[in-house]
């Protein structure tokens, strides 16, 4: 719906699904306000440093073992040159890949460049990025300085693509163009649906699954063989050839709603490839409903049923005895809206109270125009009602809400974020890994992490005894939406 | 060749943000796009983290977005200030401009200038990523202080035996808070009084000693040049400029001579100094010499492939201090011109006549192919980041990651500075080393 193929580029998740980084309120106040469409975006009059698309653009497809990216750039922006430089190399050789071909260069922009444009250059430097790991295809990554002086990538990547006979395709992710980091993940998939994938010449079975980095890919495959499919996991780690042939796969699934609707709606519009709307496989309720949506899709509903009946008998009674440890804990989340919303209802499954919730953004609908699965379940299922904002990484706001509230325990995932809550004496546990709370066994595990973490508070109490936090009393006396713009039907 | 930046080992001068964060309690405040803080970090401070009292989350910023590209950004930045003042509880207050900010002319000392006359300095610096790198960025922080801040002040009576120390800078040296302190601790051995402004509780406070001291120590072949120049001709502070970090007894030696003798420390001192240390040194050296020697896949020859600091203190440790003999010095920190023959002739006085052949260049594509195409005649040492991992590999040779980036190793307080370090750098070099068949 949403997701058009014919333009250049990927809308801003703000004008594409009206998605917003600024509201106070409940769980169930935002599920009625984006029913209802009345969901209006909030400012800040004053805000820290969040996170940009671009950095969430290019350090996806720099995974890509045989493509290499053209970031037209100052020097800083490239610097996701040196956090994925070794990287990539440690998860290519895990599967043992030859990823000579992957390569990430800048073209240096400088003060004259800024007047006078650099197209020039970035001709002469993707020629000699060409001639130094000839990659399967080249990216040209957008910039704030490269958008604000109107640099036409288009033209010449379409000037280069006939030069040198391989897919080279701008991305657009300019920092200044959006406030939710995601929109870059959409500029990247934007970037391979239309210049990547191929239409499909014949039917394979595999199945697409949108990840970060696949370490879950041991378990997967061993479930997938069992429905008879074959996991190919996206886009860390692929090659140009497997990604031209994304069409031709069986399904779609992805372990984060956030991350996969624009590459999983888009195969399905332009392909008729099913992309399995389910929960993320995020503890009981979501493993059963990922893999009975994959089951459906794939026509294998009795084996995913046998599979599942399996694995609950091994697993469920584990998860009640651990679940006995944990009654009575109150907990607040803060992280990206896909991951939160899952990891939350993993929590309630746990017995575990929600008193707060922060998402990093909220999407109302995905590309197919719907809610977010995830998001519908908890309206509809959690116990309670909870406080929940909306705030692009506001740090003082999330400290401001966990002395308020004061959890027993403060789940993250972004990098830098888990700290602080630790430095006010509350223990927190950083959900980094996207599969650390995968299935049932996941759920034990991520189970008896959080006990340990709760059980065990003394590197929390050690460290919040010695240090200061960086805020003024005064901040920990205001509200946390306090340089919230109020809109106009706001009641706060 | 095109203008190609391929494996950078540097970022742009708003990576300055983090020379900032390096003085306890100072806080950036970024006028510059959402992604600019935590992304610079994430490359320079990588693994080795970048939070502490402040992060890069804690930045105050005016994440510009198109409205600010449109309609101008400077109501957004003052009241990015203004607000920042009430949240964020900081000794000082520097105002730093990215890309976006700087092209669409919005104006920065303008705006910082409201809040001149409040309660906490607020100070400004343009560090647009187009105009320079971390290390002119580095430097210009530290000339904003001087001028925008120090110059302000009353002027206060030296203070006897006071020694500022210049030279490693915040995050992008992963070393620089043990280097930090292991030259204060060499300063002080010499009963010197060393000051500092960077890392554990050294801010405002050492900051105001500044304009105190007898004389300003520079140890760094060319950064922090201009800084301690501005010192001079602000409050008439003279330096001393020692561009060789010390690494390891000979050099160490050498360095504490050079201090002791400038500031007029007894020479018996100095000499009863050195003298305890390069016992305990040689000893060490001494009983691990057999491993040092005896051995098959250790190399005679190296390359660095680092920036000019850690490419001459490395080399002046291995040369004078262990015997090898030094290949080509790549040196990939965009050293300004003007400075560039002087540090190639640091290169040319190690012992015996040796000299080391240095080339200055950003692309490490073609650092890697001159490597690849140079006889070494035997496997070589590479020392320099993680881009060099894999190149160490494909020519059988041995491998140190020292700077940036850094990865795949933790640094806390370790330092390879002093004799220590020179042990430690020892040691670092060896577990390489004995990793492969021996």
């Amino acid at each position: 719906m949403t997701v058009n193929f014919k333009s250049n580029e990927a809308d801003t998740r703000e004008n594409r699904l009206g998605s917003i980084t600024g509201y106070y309120g409940t769980l169930r106040d935002l599920g009625k306000q984006s029913g209802c469409g009345g969901l209006q975006d909030k400012d800040r009059c004053y805000s820290q440093a969040s996170l940009c698309n671009a950095a969430c653009a290019l350090s996806q497809l720099s995974f890509i073992t045989d493509a290499a990216i053209v970031h037209h750039s100052p020097a800083g922006c490239a610097v996701t040159a040196m956090t994925v430089s070794n990287s990539k190399d440690q998860l290519a050789g895990k599967l043992k890949l030859d990823n000579s071909r992957s390569g990430y260069v800048s073209t240096d922009m400088n003060e004259s460049d800024t007047v006078f444009g650099a197209t020039d250059n970035l001709r002469d430097v993707i020629r000699e990025t060409y001639n130094r790991y000839r990659p399967s295809a080249i990216f040209i990554g957008a910039s704030c300085v490269s958008g604000v002086i109107g640099e036409d990538l288009e033209s010449i990547a379409v000037e280069m693509k006939e030069e040198l006979n391989i897919p080279i395709a701008p991305v657009h992710c300019e920092g200044f163009k959006t406030k939710i980091w995601a929109s870059g993940f959409d500029a990247a998939f934007h970037a391979i649906l239309t210049n990547i994938v191929k239409p499909p010449e014949k039917k394979s079975n595999i199945v697409n699954v949108i990840n970060f980095f696949g370490s879950a890919r041991k378990e997967i495959t061993e479930i997938f063989k069992e429905l008879g499919v074959e996991p190919l996991f996206l886009i860390s780690n692929t090659s140009i050839e497997q990604l031209s042939k994304l069409s031709e796969s069986v399904a779609t699934v992805s372990t984060c709603g956030t991350l996969g609707t624009y590459l999983g709606n888009g195969l399905w519009d332009q392909y008729k490839v099913p992309y399995v709307k389910s929960l993320q496989p995020h503890g009981i309720a979501g493993f059963e409903s990922w893999l009975r949506g994959l089951g459906k899709a794939i026509n294998r509903e009795a084996e995913v049923e046998s599979y599942l009946e399996r694995e609950k008998a091994k697993y469920l009674p584990k998860i009640q005895e651990i679940k006995e440890k944990l009654k009575g804990l109150r907990a607040v989340v803060g992280m990206g809206p896909g991951f939160n919303f899952n990891t939350t209802r993993a929590l309630q499954e746990l017995g575990i109270e929600i008193v707060y919730s922060a998402a990093w953004h909220f999407d109302k609908q995905y590309d197919d125009g719907q809610a977010p699965d995830a998001f519908k379940y908890l309206v509809d299922n959690s116990p309670n009602d909870y406080k929940l904002s909306v705030s692009d990484l506001q740090n003082h706001e999330i400290l401001n809400i966990l002395n308020e509230v004061k959890p027993d325990i403060f789940f993250s995932r972004h990098t830098g974020s888990t700290v602080w809550a630790m430095k006010l004496g509350i223990p927190a546990l950083c959900v980094f890994d996207e599969y650390a709370i995968f299935g049932y066994r996941g759920l034990l595990n991520f189970a008896y992490s959080i006990y340990d973490v709760v059980t065990n508070r003394s590197y929390t109490e050690n460290l919040s005894k010695r240090v200061k936090l960086p805020y003024t009393d005064w901040w920990f006396k205001q509200n946390n939406n306090h340089f919230l713009s109020k809109g106009e039907n706001e009641d706060a | 060749m095109p203008k190609i930046l391929d494996q950078p080992r540097y970022v742009c001068a708003l990576g300055a943000m983090q020379t900032v964060q390096g003085i306890y309690r100072g806080v950036p405040i970024l006028h510059a796009g959402p992604g600019c803080a935590s992304k610079l970090a994430g490359g320079i401070a990588g693994s080795n983290g970048d939070s502490g009292y402040i992060s890069p989350q804690i930045y105050p910023c005016s994440n510009v977005s198109e409205k600010e590209i449109v309609f101008g950004g400077d109501d957004r930045l003052k009241e990015t200030i203004e607000n920042a003042l009430k949240v964020v509880d900081g000794d000082i207050f520097v105002v730093l401009s990215g890309c976006t900010t700087e092209i669409v002319g919005d104006d920065i000392a303008k705006v910082s200038s409201y809040f001149s006359n409040g309660n906490k300095p607020v100070i400004y610096v343009e560090t647009a990523g187009f105009k320079g790198n971390n290390l002119q960025g580095h430097e210009w922080v530290i000339n904003a202080i001087i001028e925008q801040y120090l110059a302000k002040k009353p002027i206060m009576e030296r203070e006897k035996g006071l020694v500022n120390i210049w030279g490693p800078v915040p995050s992008y040296d992963p070393f620089w808070v043990g280097n930090i302190r292991e030259l204060e601790a060499l300063i002080r051995e010499l009963g010197l009084i060393p000051n500092t402004i960077f890392g554990e509780y050294r801010g405002i406070e050492n900051i105001d000693k500044i304009p105190q001291a007898e004389f300003n120590l520079l140890v760094s072949p060319w950064l922090g040049l201009s800084n301690v120049k501005l010192l001079e001709e602000k409050f008439g502070t003279p330096y001393l400029h020692y561009p060789t970090l010390p690494i390891g007894a000979y050099e160490t030696s050498r360095f504490l001579r050079s201090i002791g003798e400038y500031a007029g420390v007894d020479s018996a001192k100095i000499d009863e100094i050195i003298g305890r240390h390069e016992r305990e040194y040689y000893y060490h050296i001494e009983r691990t010499s057999d491993v040092f020697l005896e051995n098959r896949t250790m190399s005679r020859r190296f390359s660095t492939v680092t920036n000019a600091a850690d490419a001459l203190a490395i080399s002046k440790f291995l040369v004078n201090d262990f015997g090898l003999v030094p290949g080509k010095q790549y040196i990939t920190d965009s050293t300004p011109e003007e400075y560039r023959e002087e540090v190639a002739s640091y290169f040319k006085e190690f012992k015996y006549g040796i000299e080391a052949e240095v080339a200055f260049s950003t692309d490490g594509f073609e650092i890697h192919e001159e490597i690849r195409n140079t006889d070494y005649f035997g496997a070589p040492l590479i020392i320099g980041s993680i881009f060099e991992k894999k190149l160490a590999e494909e020519l059988n040779g041995n491998f140190l990651a020292v700077s940036v980036p850094i990865k795949e190793r933790l640094i806390l307080s370790s330092s390879y500075l002093g004799y220590h370090g020179g042990l430690k750098l020892l040691e670092d070099i060896y577990t390489y080393v004995l990793k492969q068949f021996n």
